[in-house]
This record gives structure tokens, sequence and C-alpha cells, in this order.
């Protein structure tokens, strides 16, 4: 069975391109870049070479960025070197649809002692930008809003934030994992201080990704050893990791615009046919606001985990915000942030493309939907025929 | 991704028994579309008291299916009273067992088994009722029904109460109670804590009792405000008094007052001292809150 996978906000396809690129750096030049020895000292200049092709897309500086393990990590990094930086503020200010990497985090926070705030969304997913300013204060250590939530897709206007922040003098952290290789970015020309970006997410590999760290951002490192990364984020480095990043950064910069339009054409009709040939269904988030691969739905009085089944013997790859799929509970905090009332949140399915798909296969879940979506309610108490 | 036997695959893509029987002998309705999961379950007896026909309508996930599924299996041909002996086990090992998280599925079966019978027994009159103090208010669980599934499964651990019948897995605000009712059932049996309790202790030292409140904030009272768009900070201590501020959906809640005298206090006394008292500190109110909207 074909594999049809619409669910690139969890992890992407890794371009073979990419591939190629790591290859050598497993079994030939497997040096340490730290030694002093030709040998290792070599990749030293792979490293680099990589560092200016994320720069090249980020339009920042090679010596703002510094390789991590992942998203998770930057976004750690990020949030707990900026409180270390500066232990005179006390005060936090993030949003109630974080990815947990930012939210429990910030969540701890607050076990020792500082003030957190959520800020809400509404009904679309979208951010009071008057609340922001009204707890912006000389307290506030740090601010850190998504760019592009991963369930719904909705973009949050960074620049704005990030000018808001500017003008208080507090730091401004975006994780950005979702974002980068969507949107285009220009960080020369902005106030952002911080972006968090994640290999994964970009048809890259898994286990590496960047914090971009402004040049005269104060920011105690996050993991201590070795010299590496100057200083601000010790362990030898995941070479082939950072080399095949290094090229999917480039890949994105090169395609960014033609693959995004196409991406958006399969997702617009796929999310057209679905809200039409599917009764008691409704588009999750700012519909005109989104990453162009996302769609978000939800299906009424039925269960996401049941309907990723019943995909998945089609070959169809999704995702929920139920509470079945996730082992815990509770359904997705980013639709009950959004007041999406409990039936529709259960049965939210998240569809998320890439380049790599096909109308062929946007056709085909078009074809399969709307029957699976009736076997269910033929079996949910809750439709009354 | 769920470890799902081919048995269950079964069962949730070839449900047998689907519908609803018309003019029923029993009608068993159980959880709601907040749950996540909810079982209408019909019988109707023949002649010699038997369960003649059963159906099923199930909203949940593939496991809530597939052991609603089985239930009325297991229970076609049975009279009342030997159906009301299958227990939510019976129905996991027909599976050939669930995934821990998904036990409460099985219990969902066996409770709207008894709601059936018992409207059946009363005439078709009295609906299932919630019986004893709700101890988990995010899932409308009893401390009968936690005793019950305690007792059945041998459970031992708060996680394991959460994954037959819910209770701790919204909030978290009552898995202090699902511990002490824990301990209660398995009585002097010494335990590994899965989750660390404060311990009262008879004489504290005010660092000691300080630490302690704010441990019991963090554990115990933050995670329930949280659930419901509000939070609380702990100001200062004077003496007996704690002096608490709280924000977000609570600073304005005109519910407020409620939440501080019933939930805090309280469980600052059970976990701290019971000489406590709560008092809002009125300055930090009257800062800015998250609205909802
Ligand atoms: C918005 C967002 N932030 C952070 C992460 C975590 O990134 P990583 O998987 O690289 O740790 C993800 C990925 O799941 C994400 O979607």
């Amino acid at each position: 069975m074909k594999t049809i996978y619409f669910d690139n906000n969890a992890t992407t396809k890794m371009d073979e391109q990419v591939l190629e690129e790591m290859k050598p750096l497993f079994c030939e030049l497997y040096g340490n870049p730290s030694s002093m020895h030709t040998f290792g000292g070599q990749i030293g200049r792979r490293i680099s070479k990589a560092r200016a092709q994320v720069a090249a897309l980020l339009g920042c500086e090679p010596g703002e960025i510094i390789f991590t393990s992942g998203g998770t990590e930057s976004d750690n990094a990020a949030i707990k070197g900026t409180l270390a930086a500066l232990p005179n503020r006390r005060k936090v200010i993030t949003t109630r649809v974080e990815h947990p990497a930012v939210l429990a985090v910030c969540r701890e926070l607050e076990n020792h002692g500082y003030m957190v705030v959520e800020l809400n969304v509404d009904k679309l997913g979208r951010l009071d930008m008057a609340e922001l300013e009204e707890q912006l204060d000389e307290n506030t250590a740090l601010v850190t809003i998504m760019y592009a939530n991963n369930e719904t897709g909705v973009i949050f206007p960074a620049e704005e934030i990030a000018a808001l922040a500017a003008e208080k003098g507090v730091i401004f952290h975006t994780d950005a994992v979702q974002a980068v290789g969507k949107i285009p970015l220009d960080l020369k020309h902005s106030n952002i201080d911080m972006l968090s970006l994640s290999g994964h997410k970009l048809h890259g590999p898994k286990g590496v990704g960047v914090l971009f760290v402004r040049k005269g951002t104060r920011l105690s490192p996050f993991m201590l050893g070795g010299h590496q990364e100057a200083g601000k984020r010790a362990g030898t480095e995941n070479v082939p990791g950072i080399v095949g990043l290094g090229k999917a950064c480039e890949l994105a910069q090169k395609n960014i615009k033609e693959e995004n339009e196409r991406v958006k054409k399969l997702r617009d009709k796929l999310e057209q046919a679905i809200l039409e040939k599917c009764p008691d269904c409704r588009l999750n988030g700012d519909k005109d606001n989104r990453l162009p691969n996302t769609s978000n739905i939800s299906f009424e009085y039925i269960e996401g985990e049941a309907i990723l089944l019943m995909l998945d013997q089609y070959g169809i790859c999704a995702s929920s915000g139920s509470a079945c799929t996730s082992g815990s509970l509770e359904p997705s905090h980013v639709l009950r942030a959004m007041g999406v009332p409990f039936t529709a949140a259960h049965g939210s399915i998240r569809f998320s493309l890439s380049r790599y798909n096909t109308g062929e296969e946007v056709n085909f879940v078009i074809y399969k939907i709307p029957a699976i979506i009736n076997r269910l309610r033929e079996l949910s108490p809750f439709v009354v025929k | 991704m769920w470890e799902y036997t081919d048995k269950l695959k079964d069962h949730f893509f070839n449900p047998r028994n689907v519908g609803e029987i018309k003019e029923p002998d029993g009608i068993g309705e159980v959880g709601s579309l907040a749950c996540g999961d909810a079982l209408r379950l019909t019988f109707k007896l023949d002649k010699n008291g038997k369960i003649q026909d059963a159906k099923f309508k199930t909203f949940g996930c593939a496991s809530a299916i597939a052991t609603s599924s089985v239930l009325t299996e297991l229970i076609k041909g049975k009279t009342l009273e030997e159906a009301a002996k299958v227990t939510n086990k019976d129905i996991a090992d027909y599976l050939g067992g669930l995934p821990e998280q998904k036990m409460h599925c099985s219990v969902m079966g066996r409770e709207a088994l008894e709601a059936a019978i018992e409207n059946y027994r009363t005439g078709g009159k009295k609906k299932h009722e919630l019986e004893g103090k709700v101890i988990c208010t995010c899932f409308g669980v009893t401390e009968n029904e936690i005793e019950r599934v305690i007792r059945e499964n041998d459970l031992t651990t708060v996680e394991e109460v959460t994954n037959y019948c819910k209770a701790g897995g919204g909030c978290g605000g009552c898995r202090g109670e699902i511990e002490k009712i824990i301990e209660k059932i398995q009585g002097d049996r010494e335990k590994e804590k899965q989750i660390a309790v404060p311990q009262k202790a008879t004489t504290l030292t005010n660092i000691q009792k300080i630490q302690l409140i704010q441990q019991t904030i963090n554990e115990q009272i933050r995670p329930a405000l949280r659930a419901h768009g509000g939070n609380i900070e702990l100001i200062d201590v004077e003496g007996n008094k704690v002096i608490v501020a709280f924000r977000g959906m609570c600073a304005q809640c005109k519910l407020a007052e409620f939440t501080m005298k019933d939930v805090v206090e309280a469980r600052l006394r059970e976990f701290v001292s019971k000489d406590l008292f709560v008092e809002e500190d009125k300055e930090s109110a009257q800062q800015p809150h998250n609205h909802m909207t």
C-alpha cells in the first residue's frame, strides 16, 4: 500500500540531496572539528558552510547561528538562557497555544517564583495584541511567542510583537519551527532577538536545530562543557546533522516561493472539498493568516483517533487534536484555548502537506473521507437520524 | 500509535450489534461529548428473561468502539444476573488486552451495562446517577467509582486509576485525594509513592511551613485553577495567614471567594496545617489580568 503522507507538521521526508550531502561525514570525514590535525580540522569548514546556508535562509549573520539538537533544545536554551542572564526580571509573557517545548518550560518557571502570563487567543486563534501591550513592563524579562502554530497553522504577527517588545526594551524569542521554510524571513531587518528552528520540519535530518541569537543579545549558555559554538553550546557537533540542515536550508531558500504556492493550491483543494462534502464539519483557525500547508478540520460527533485509524487503513497519515491520540485525556490545549467546543475538539484532524504531495493524493483523500466520516457517524449516539 | 490486538481492530473495523433497539427493556447511557467518549446501550429480553438482543452506539476512539461491540456480544443470551457479573476485565480479556491508557474504555462498557440493568429494574424511570462524592471534577468521577476500579483491578498508583476511570487525568488537582483513597484501600501496605504528596508534619519551622505551602500550591492547587484559565501566586505568609493573589480568570471570577475558601484553604489545611487561613492580596487583584474572549 502506498503511503499518503499528510502529516508534515509532525515531521517531513528528508530530501535525497540532503542525504547525499551528509553521507561522507559518517565513515569518511569522521574527524572531530575541534582536533588539531588537518583530518579533523577540515570538518570545521563544512560546519561553516552550513552556518552560512542557514544564515542565508534567515537573512542574518552566520555568527548569529547556534546549532542545537532541535527545536526543543533551542526553545529551552532561549528561555532559560535569557532568564539566567537577566536575574532581576521575573516575568515571562507567552501564549496559551505554544508548543510544549515552550509552554512546559514556562509553567515550570512558575514553580520557581516567576510570574508567567499566558496570552489568550480569540476564536480564530489570533493573538490579543492589546493584552500583550498591557502586560509588557519593566519586570518582563522575555516575550516568547511562536511564529506559526503547529496545530492550526495560524501565523502570529511576529514582527509587530517584536517591535512592541523592542520599544519596551524586552527580549523577544519566537519559536519558528513551523514557519521556517514556509514563510520568508529577513532577520537583518527585524526586531526579533531570538528564533528557534528544527531540521526535521523542513526536509532536513532529525535531532538538529538552530537557535538564532541576535548579536549583542545577552544569553547564558544552557549546555556547559567544551568551547564549541563559540562557547554558547557545548558538546561535539552533530556534524552530519548540521551539514544536512545547511543543505535543507539552501533547498528551502531556493524553492520557497514556487513550492509554497503549489502546496497551498493542494491544501485549498483538499480543504474545500472536505468542507463541502462532509456535513457538520468546521475549519479551525484563521483562514486568511495561515501556513500554506496546514488545514485543521473538526468533524462533529465523532472522535479523532477513530478517524485516524480508518484513514490509516488506506495508508493516509494525518494527526488529531483528540484526547485519545495523545495519551492524555484532554483534547488539544490549542483548540481549547480558541474556545473550540469539546465536541469539535475531540473530532479534529490536522492535514499538513509538503512539496512531496501530489494532486492525485489529494484526490484520493477527498474520495475516501466522506465514507469514513459517515461510517463513524452511524456509530455515534449523538447523531440523530 | 497504540498497540492494538487484531481482535480489537476487528471489532473496530467490523463492529457487531451497532444501533438502537426500538422499545428496549433497558437503556444505559454513560459518558459525554466533553469527556471524549460516550456509549448508549439498549437491550431486549426474551420471555425467559434472557438478553435476546443488545445494541450499542458509541462516540469514542477505536478501543471505545471495540469494547462496546464486545460488550454486546458478551451479554447476549445471558440472564440479567449473569450479565451483571461481566467485569471490565472480562471485556478487556476478550479483546486480548487493551493498552493501559485505554482501560477506561472497558470500564465505560461495564458502567453502561449496569446503568441499563438498573434502568430495567426501576421500570425505565430512574436514570443512572452519580453516587457519592465527586473527586475528579474534570471527568465527574466519584469516590465510589474510584474505589471500585481500585478494588476490582488491584490498582496501586494514581496513574493506573487515571487509566482505568480517567480520574486525575484532567487538571490533576485531585491526584492527592486519589492517592489517599488508594492508601485507604491498600491499608498499611507499604508502597512506592508515584506522586509525592506533601506530608503533614506536626511541628514546622516557619521556613518549612512556607515551603510546604508553596509546594502544596504548586502541586495541589495551581493545576486545578489552571484548568479553568486561572492561576495563583503566593504573596506572603504572616503567621497562619496565607496571602495569595489570583491571576487570569480567577482574579475576575465571581466565584473567586468560593474558589479561595473551598479549594485553596481546604487544601492548605489538609496538607499543611489546620490553623491556616487564606486572604486575597487586594492590591494585586487590581492588576491587569487575562480575560477570556
Ligand atoms: C512549534 C514547534 N516547536 C517545537 C517543536 C519541537 O521541535 P523538535 O522536534 O526539533 O524538538 C515542534 C515540533 O514538534 C514544533 O512544532
